[in-house]
């Protein structure tokens, strides 16, 4: 259960305490995040929803190591990362994080197969590991046939799928997706979403992903409302 | 290797921006094989002069000359063991612009002081028995057409009147960069026709039992000939050939700062190239190292494109620099020597790989320190 008052038990996978973010903006001091606390279970699905500037993506790039609270703590399967230097930081998101944008963000001279082929390049397996894994991911999103196209030759759709597959190749403890289905129509949203819910339903994914889209949040197993720096409660949440 | 894939497919990215860039690899790098071609040509003299070898000439000037007399002190000095000595001729062959060297050497001492010239036997026998032969280099042959037993006319300009050669034979150098554009003749003929100058020479060579001793008896041989009215000044025979090349002009400067130039341009052109490549994808640089990729990771791998498109036109330009100076002369020979060592080949190279990794470090240093949230921002 997705709990918000900091009193989640010692077995959360994600757990952020008194998380405060503040930003310089020339003389002003933007408070982004004001003593956020957040205890996430393993194989939840959790959606962040919230005005434009409510900090929905500070907190997911906080929690996936992109960025560094400016005080409170994060931890993750039990790495404290909030005061991780930079190298160890970076090698932890290799092994920890499948990051899903609202873009896609696919390397355009790369094939889908190159794409999703990136993050095992930092692995030590080899070139023929590196191709079942690829093959295997590739087959989850369902482009197993697709993958000597270029980003071009894709739909906009079948693009964020290869941007899945590039998530979940490296099988990460969790998945941070952010807006993954605001660049796309409706019926591609849908198989997004659909496909989201069988990472975490057949595979047992921890997902925390960042929403506009009511619909895509009816999908997660929570969602919290961000509002001026501050987590509220909301579905799927408990005490 | 597993980066090469990422590496070489960002270098597909814009094609024609990198055919133009490696171009100027090539171009660049084409120029400076030439460039050193054409310095080892005036050059080369002094490069592989002899370090066992002195040169002695009136301390005046190189045009002035010495008596021959000085053969048989120089002779005598402790720690020589050979002495020859030479005349510049300065013949016209049909034509002025048909310039090329002539020397009166003496026939007896000559080739065992140039150990490096190679003449065939038989051709070496009839250069000795005839007083009127000449030895033609190959360059030289080449470059008219003279063959062994050809009758050669000059007009001389220091000594004035019709001079005729017998072609006695065609040598060869041990090395490839001993020119063989010069005519060699034999002294007594010279000595034998002249109307002045008799009984001097233009300076002679030595050499030396040991080349550790070059300092020492360049000042005993000059000390010999102290306040008299021939003094001599004596030099190691590199300091001598690049004397003589210098009155054709700095060419070693001329060419450094052609280079320099050259290489400067091919740096801004590649750095200019590279950081517009970066700027371009800031985001997908951005997502590299959301997903895992170092600093490092990253700097190395705009190091490796950098360095990938200088040593494809490196390689390219040296190449075709190669050929061209295997295609022969372009003057017909009026370059003393025109090859491109593999030695050079191999500088040049390495010289456009450190263009590369230069052009290509604040770029890298850019990429390495882009900040993953401010860029994803930007995308």
């Amino acid at each position: 259960m997705v709990k918000v008052d900091g009193r989640g038990n010692g077995d959360s996978l994600v757990r952020a305490r008194n998380l405060d973010k503040r930003y310089q903006r020339g003389s002003e001091e933007i408070h982004v995040l004001q003593g956020l606390n957040l205890d996430v279970e393993r194989g939840e699905f959790v959606a962040f929803m919230g005005p434009s500037g409510s900090g929905k993506t500070t907190l997911l790039n906080l929690l996936g190591g992109l960025d560094v609270p400016t005080s409170g703590t994060i931890s993750v399967a039990g790495d404290e990362i909030s005061n991780m230097a930079s190298s160890k930081l970076t090698a932890w998101r290799a092994r920890h994080v499948g990051f899903i944008f609202q873009m896609y963000n696919l390397i355009p001279v790369l094939t889908a197969f190159g794409n999703v082929e990136l993050p095992l390049l930092l692995t030590r397996l080899s070139k023929a590991e590196r191709r079942r894994h690829v093959e295997a991911a590739l087959g989850i999103v369902g482009l197993a046939d697709r993958m000597d196209h270029f980003p071009r030759q894709l739909s906009g759709g079948q693009e964020q799928r290869v941007a899945i597959a590039r998530a979940i190749v490296a099988d990460p403890t969790f998945l941070l997706c952010d807006e993954p289905t605001g660049d796309l129509d409706r019926k591609s949203a849908e198989e997004i979403m659909d496909l989201i819910d069988r990472l975490v339903h057949e595979h047992g994914k921890t997902v925390l992903m960042v929403t506009h889209d009511p619909r895509a949040a009816e999908r997660a197993h929570a969602v919290l409302h961000l509002d001026k720096g501050v987590l509220v409660e909301g579905r799927g949440t408990g005490a | 290797m597993r980066f090469f894939r990422l590496v070489f497919a960002q270098l597909l990215r814009k094609k024609v921006r990198t055919t133009l860039t490696i171009g100027s690899f090539t171009v660049a790098l084409f120029l400076y094989g030439l460039l050193v071609t054409i310095r080892i040509a005036f050059l080369g003299g002094a490069d592989v002069a002899g370090v066992d070898r002195l040169n002695v000439i009136n301390k005046t000037s190189l045009i002035m000359p010495l008596p021959i007399s000085y053969r048989d002190r120089i002779a005598s000095v402790t720690g020589v063991t050979g002495v020859t000595y030479a005349t510049w001729f300065g013949g016209v062959y049909q034509d002025e612009k048909n310039f090329f060297p002539q020397f009166a050497v003496d026939k007896d001492t000559w080739f065992d002081v140039y150990s490096e010239y190679r003449v065939a036997k038989d051709q070496r026998e009839a250069y000795m028995r005839d007083r009127q032969a000449c030895l033609v280099g190959r360059g030289l042959a080449k470059r008219f057409g003279f063959k062994v037993g050809d009758r050669l006319p000059l007009r001389g300009t220091i000594w004035p009147g019709p001079w005729e050669f017998n072609v006695a034979g065609i040598y060869d150098g041990s090395r490839p960069d001993v020119d063989t554009t010069q005519l060699l003749f034999r002294f007594d003929y010279l000595e034998e026709r002249r109307q002045f100058g008799k009984g001097t020479v233009g300076w002679y060579v030595l050499k030396l039992a040991n080349p550790d001793d070059a300092v020492t008896i360049s000042k005993k041989i000059d000390d010999l000939f102290a306040n008299s009215p021939y003094e001599t000044l004596t030099q190691t025979e590199k300091a001598f050939a690049t004397s003589f090349a210098k009155q054709m002009g700095n060419v070693q400067f001329l060419v450094m700062t052609i280079g320099s130039v050259v290489f400067f341009t091919l740096l801004l052109v590649t750095g200019n190239t590279m950081a517009i490549a970066v700027r371009e994808r800031t985001g997908e640089l951005a997502v590299l190292k959301t997903i895992g990729f170092p600093d490092l990771g990253v700097l190395s791998l705009i190091l490796a494109e950098s360095v990938l498109i200088a040593g494809q036109g490196g390689i390219i330009g040296l190449l075709l620099a190669k050929l061209f100076t295997l295609g022969g002369d372009p003057t017909r020979g009026l370059l003393g020597t025109f090859y491109l060592p593999w030695s050079s080949v191999g500088v040049g190279f390495a010289l456009a790989l450190g263009v590369g990794v230069v052009a290509g470090f604040l770029p890298a240093v850019s990429a390495m320190r882009l900040r993953v949230v401010d860029a994803l921002r930007r995308v």
